[in-house]
């Protein structure tokens, strides 16, 4: 890229142009084509347009069918933007348009001139938020279908309004990468004793507050154990750990809310409090109202209580089922028992860990920035993203480099057999993918005058140390 | 048996030493270092009949009516008896085979004392103990004569041994409340340093104010105790008697250290049982017991105790009448329990002169079960308890059991206890070999090894007694965890159980894990996970790959670990051709045949790897020209 030009350059990222939901059956004739449309962002956007394109999708999916049957079309690229469908029910559409990145330039007389990048837009990861947003509307609303059942189009068209009204906003596509693809969950290391240690608080919790259905548990923001099944733990732990936790960092930092509550007669000094329900125990007046999961949505379909209660860095996720409504007094209760424990374990934890940290000498940052993904557990390690915020996921690295892991996720995507592939990226970078069995490990390496015997041998010994307990092929 | 009578949780034995009852002719004396009751008729003119506890054979002998016997006891091992007539002098008898068998007499060194009694402290040295102090000799039965080893002149009101110490404690000063211990071993006398028993109240007169009655020495969880029965407080505030015990170590001052409270008045007899302290009520005929290992109210030096369970009587006692064979159709009398003819001996002894029975006290656990009703609390009482296994597994059984189940805080509690103890064992007993191995313990004599007692629990204890009954099969323990989780479909939570390393890493868990995998794909990678960390199940991995028709990653792995000049060229073959992959059967063959060259010079196979068949498969498919020429220099 030229540097003199740079000054005049501006760059854009990718954005989302527009998201819509609709169901073809619900507008069949013509002059009802309304009917369909189930949400449509921007709202704002003139009817007949609405209707156009959703027309244009529903046109695009059903020709494109004639060509693959079992696999309706994903994606379609154009110059200005990208589209991408998603059918998470039977007969319901979810469409997100992204626009391409684009340069904004100045031509010699001064004019701008946009030039989009039409190949920057990785079609996987983009597949993966739009999946998400299904997923995520689903935890906190149920299917679309569930709707229908409880109240018909109208009560599903309100539910998607008051969800992805709000959702939406935090999407962030210009940060979206191969993370998002993964959905993978950060487990928190642990010894075997203090790990049993926990498995035992929970277990006695779940006995004494007597009305738990499920439990998880996090330390960290990450997790160490979960009652939910795998699925249905990903999507949560997406919630809490992109939108919960870092919504109440802000008050802990500041030091507000200072949750010890000494003025409380009898009661064991803790840090525990309540992350959804009640802010203030003390207020006779106190709403106990929290949210609404939806899991096991295949089967059994679970409708329950999401409870959030955190002492220090450890979090404690207790469901209950919906059909039991915590009092006041339950949640009393609760933060009685859980917040001492909750708050002895916290330490015990932090201590532990730290023990740990100093024995495997692992306290010195890995000189390796490297993605890490497990398809079996969701485990995943990143040495590339910074602490994940509400607003924006940091990497420490070039989104030219993140593209590359992405394109080596697509390869390995296609291939059923263990591979690797080493690329060599410009500006000194090596970029190397590893599959094996279920596992991936993206490593990227900043070493100018590696060859790539050196380079090889250089994750080899990044094997040696951080993959040592696990079958992974060299 | 009724439900009231389950509650006894003391018990006389069953196996009583029976010896004739004291009357005008017959005397009984009790030496608490044999544990022997003497039966002396008529001065032993004719008879002394000797019986312990253990010995079922007595000894009886006669011996000259010289007066009236005041003490008579046999040294260590039966072989010298010493018999105190006389308020100066001891006469010896010897019992060994090849020494004169005439009695000899020692007086008393010190001028006009009068001797309070003797004690053996081994099979020659004796001590006496006067009104002035005492006096160690050495006895030469040989030549029929003592020698004085060592002396110590101090006012006498009254003394007490505890033969299994060694410590003689004498009561001195006009109150008679300043004890000096003596401590005897292999021809020394040591002091110790003497110590003052804290009397309840400021004495008005200055007449002896300690009773020997009211003291007891025994020995409580390996350390000597001076037990002391104060029948008022101290504290104006609780009027029961209560014991204080002083621990009286062989080094460094005596300390008071527990005070334990009756909460009631009259007439209390001591004894030791299994580390606890026994206190029976006459008054009320009935008894308490103090563990001193419990938690008490500890006020920063001592630690206050109240009584572990409630007061209960000990189990009635029918006498057997085993009297001569006529009269077989006699039932069995009961005894009267809490008699005031009973004599109580320390540690464990009561003694019916009256009736002629010794009986050792004992503790039974089981009932002990239903009256102490905190699990936790009961586990520690349970875990210091000698024979405690079997009752403290039945507990655990029980608080697992569907009727009778505990909440999850208890039984955690509980089974974390068992650990604690368990885990103490095991780093006793690591410690003892590493010194051992390293060589240290020549320099350390005091080094023993750990002793096992039932308190300490294993898995297989564990195993046989109380999870044994939640499965029809035997199982190990990893086994029944893992079997119980896939029975009720908690694939995920077997996953993240394995992921933080819960379940030990073994070849036959691997290999449960492989069969679980048609059922629960992740398995396969979990088993293959800790067939890697194992480290020594290399092969099976290979296998695992193989079976799997993951033949290049069999070869990498095996080459990565430096193994691929020893494998079966065949078997990689075979599973090459069964993939029926050309190329990948192309792959392998050329490695081998490289792996040949290398080792041999020579890229053909050898007759003995037999692998003519693939060969053939080789050229029939690429062509004879695709096999590797031999490298020719």
């Amino acid at each position: 890229m030229a540097a003199a030009g740079a000054a005049q350059e501006k760059q854009f990222p990718p954005a989302l142009l527009s998201f819509f939901i609709y169901n073809p059956r619900f507008g069949p004739r013509e002059g009802e084509e309304e009917k369909k449309i189930l949400f449509y962002h921007p709202n704002e956007v003139e009817k007949n347009e609405k209707i156009r394109n959703v027309g244009l999708c529903e046109a695009i999916v059903q020709f494109t069918r004639t060509f693959s049957p079992s696999k309706p079309a994903k994606s379609l690229h154009t110059q200005k933007n990208r589209q991408f469908f998603n059918e998470p029910e039977e007969n319901f559409w979810m469409v997100m348009v992204v626009r391409n990145p684009m340069i904004e330039k100045h031509s010699k007389d001064g004019k701008p001139i946009v030039e989009y990048q039409e190949e920057e837009l990785l079609d996987k990861v983009y597949s993966s938020v739009l999946q998400q947003c299904y997923s995520m509307y689903k935890l906190f609303n149920g299917t679309f279908l569930k709707a229908m059942e409880d109240g018909g189009v109208k009560v599903l068209k309100e539910r998607l309004e008051k969800f992805f009204h709000r959702y939406l906003q935090t999407l962030h596509l210009q940060s979206c990468d191969l993370l998002d693809i993964f959905g993978g969950i950060s487990f928190f290391p642990l010894d075997k004793m203090t790990y049993l240690k926990i498995q035992s608080f929970i277990n006695k919790m779940e006995e004494s507050l007597n009305i738990v259905k499920y439990t998880a548990f996090l330390y960290n923001d990450q997790l160490i154990w979960s009652g939910l099944e795998q699925d249905d733990m990903r999507i949560l732990y997406k919630y809490l750990t992109t939108s919960l936790f870092p919504r109440h960092i802000e008050p802990e930092l500041a030091g507000r809310d200072s949750p010890i509550r000494a003025e409380m007669p009898g009661n064991l000094q803790h840090y525990g409090r309540f992350l959804t329900g009640p802010l203030n125990l003390n207020d006779p007046e106190a709403k106990c109202r929290f949210p609404k999961i939806f899991v096991n949505t295949d089967d059994t379909y679970e409708e329950l209580h999401l409870i959030v209660y955190k002492a220090m860095s450890a979090a404690v996720c207790f469901m209950i089922d919906a059909s039991m409504q915590p009092s006041l007094d339950f949640c009393r209760r609760l933060d009685s028992i859980v917040g001492p424990q909750l708050t002895v374990l916290a330490s015990d934890i932090c201590e532990q860990y730290n023990i740990n940290k100093r024995i495997s000498g692992s306290e010195k940052e890995p000189q390796f920035k490297f993605i890490y993904f497990n398809h079996m557990n969701l485990a995943e390690k990143s040495t590339i993203h910074m602490r994940k915020t509400p607003s924006i996921s940091l990497t420490s690295v070039h989104p030219d480099l993140m593209k590359i892991l992405g394109d080596i996720n697509s390869d390995f995507t296609r291939m059923d057999e263990d591979e690797e592939i080493i690329v060599k990226a410009m500006s000194d970078y090596w970029v190397v993918g590893k599959k094996s069995d279920q596992r991936e490990l993206y490593v990227i390496l900043n070493q100018k005058n590696a060859n790539l015997i050196e380079v090889n041998e250089e994750v080899k010994k990044l094997c040696a140390t951080q993959f040592n307990n696990i079958f992974f092929l060299d | 048996m009724s439900e009231e009578e389950e509650d006894y949780y003391l018990e006389l034995c069953e196996r009583p030493v029976h010896f004739e009852k004291a009357n005008p002719v017959n005397c009984v004396f009790f030496d608490e270092a044999n544990k022997q009751v003497f039966a002396v008729r008529s001065g032993g003119a004719t008879g002394v009949v000797v019986k312990g506890p253990e010995d079922r054979s007595p000894i009886s002998f006669r011996m000259e009516d010289k007066g009236e016997v005041k003490c008579i006891k046999f040294s260590l091992g039966n072989k010298i008896l010493a018999v105190q007539r006389t308020a100066k002098t001891v006469d010896f008898l010897n019992f060994l085979p090849d020494c004169p068998h005439l009695e000899y007499t020692q007086e008393c060194k010190t001028k006009n004392a009068n001797i309070l009694g003797f004690c053996w402290t081994s099979s020659t040295e004796i001590v006496f103990i006067t009104d002035q102090g005492i006096e160690f000799y050495q006895v030469l039965p040989e030549k029929r004569s003592l020698k004085l080893l060592k002396s110590q002149n101090i006012n006498v009101n009254w003394y007490m041994y505890c033969p299994e110490s060694s410590v003689i404690l004498l009561s001195t000063t006009v109150l008679g409340n300043v004890l000096q211990p003596f401590y005897f071993r292999a021809g020394t006398m040591s002091k110790l340093s003497k110590f003052e028993i804290e009397l309840p109240a400021a004495p008005k007169s200055t007449k002896l104010s300690l009773s020997e009655r009211d003291i007891a020495m025994a020995t409580i969880y390996g350390q000597l105790h001076v037990l002391f029965l104060r029948h008022h407080s101290r504290t104006s505030n609780s009027a029961g008697a209560e014991v204080v015990l002083y621990h009286l170590p062989r080094e460094g001052v005596c300390k008071k250290t527990h005070i334990l409270k009756l909460n009631r008045t009259g007439k209390f007899a001591l004894n030791v049982v299994d580390n606890l302290v026994v206190v029976h009520h006459q008054d009320t005929e009935t008894s308490v017991i103090f563990d001193i290992k419990l938690r008490g109210e500890f006020d920063g030096t001592i630690t206050l105790h109240h009584p572990v369970l409630p007061a209960r009587s000990i189990q009635p006692y029918q006498i057997p009448m085993a009297g001569p064979a006529s009269v077989t159709s006699q039932s069995p009398v009961p005894c009267k329990l809490y008699s005031s003819s009973w004599i109580v001996f320390q540690p464990d002894i009561i003694i019916s002169a009256s009736q002629g029975y010794l009986w050792t006290l004992q503790v039974k656990l089981q009932p002990v079960v239903n009256l102490l009703l905190d699990k936790g609390r009961l586990m520690d009482f349970l875990l210091q308890r000698r024979d405690c296994k079997m009752v403290i597994l039945s507990v655990c059984s029980q608080m697992l059991s569907e009727s009778d189940r505990g909440t999850l805080p208890v039984i955690a509690t509980v089974f974390d206890k068992l650990n604690h103890e368990y885990k103490k064992y095991l780093e006793a007993e690591q410690n003892y070999t590493m010194v051992v191995e390293t060589g240290q313990s020549r320099s350390n004599p005091l080094l023993k090894r750990p002793v096992r007692t039932q308190a300490v629990i294993d898995q297989s204890d564990m195993y046989t007694h109380v999870l044994s009954v939640f499965t029809e099969k035997k199982h190990y323990l990893h086994e029944l965890v893992i079997k119980t989780l896939v029975q009720h479909n908690l694939f995920y939570m077997l996953h993240q159980f394995l992921q933080y390393h819960v379940l030990s890493d073994s070849k036959p868990l691997a290999c449960l894990l492989l069969s679980l995998e048609s059922i629960y794909p992740p398995a396969h990678q979990l088993s293959l996970d800790m067939l890697k960390r194992l480290s020594t199940a290399n092969d099976e991995i290979v296998e695992v790959l193989l079976s799997k028709h993951q033949v290049l990653a069999a070869l990498r792995f095996i080459r990565g670990i430096g193994g691929h000049d020893n494998i079966s060229a065949r078997k990689f073959l075979d599973a090459a051709k069964q993939t029926e992959d050309n190329m990948l059967f192309y792959t392998i063959f050329r490695f081998f045949e490289q792996r040949n060259q290398r080792l041999r010079g020579n890229p053909n196979f050898t007759p003995g790897e037999h692998c003519d068949e693939h060969v053939a498969f080789f050229k029939q498919v690429f062509g004879d020209q695709a096999l590797m020429k031999p490298t020719t220099f």
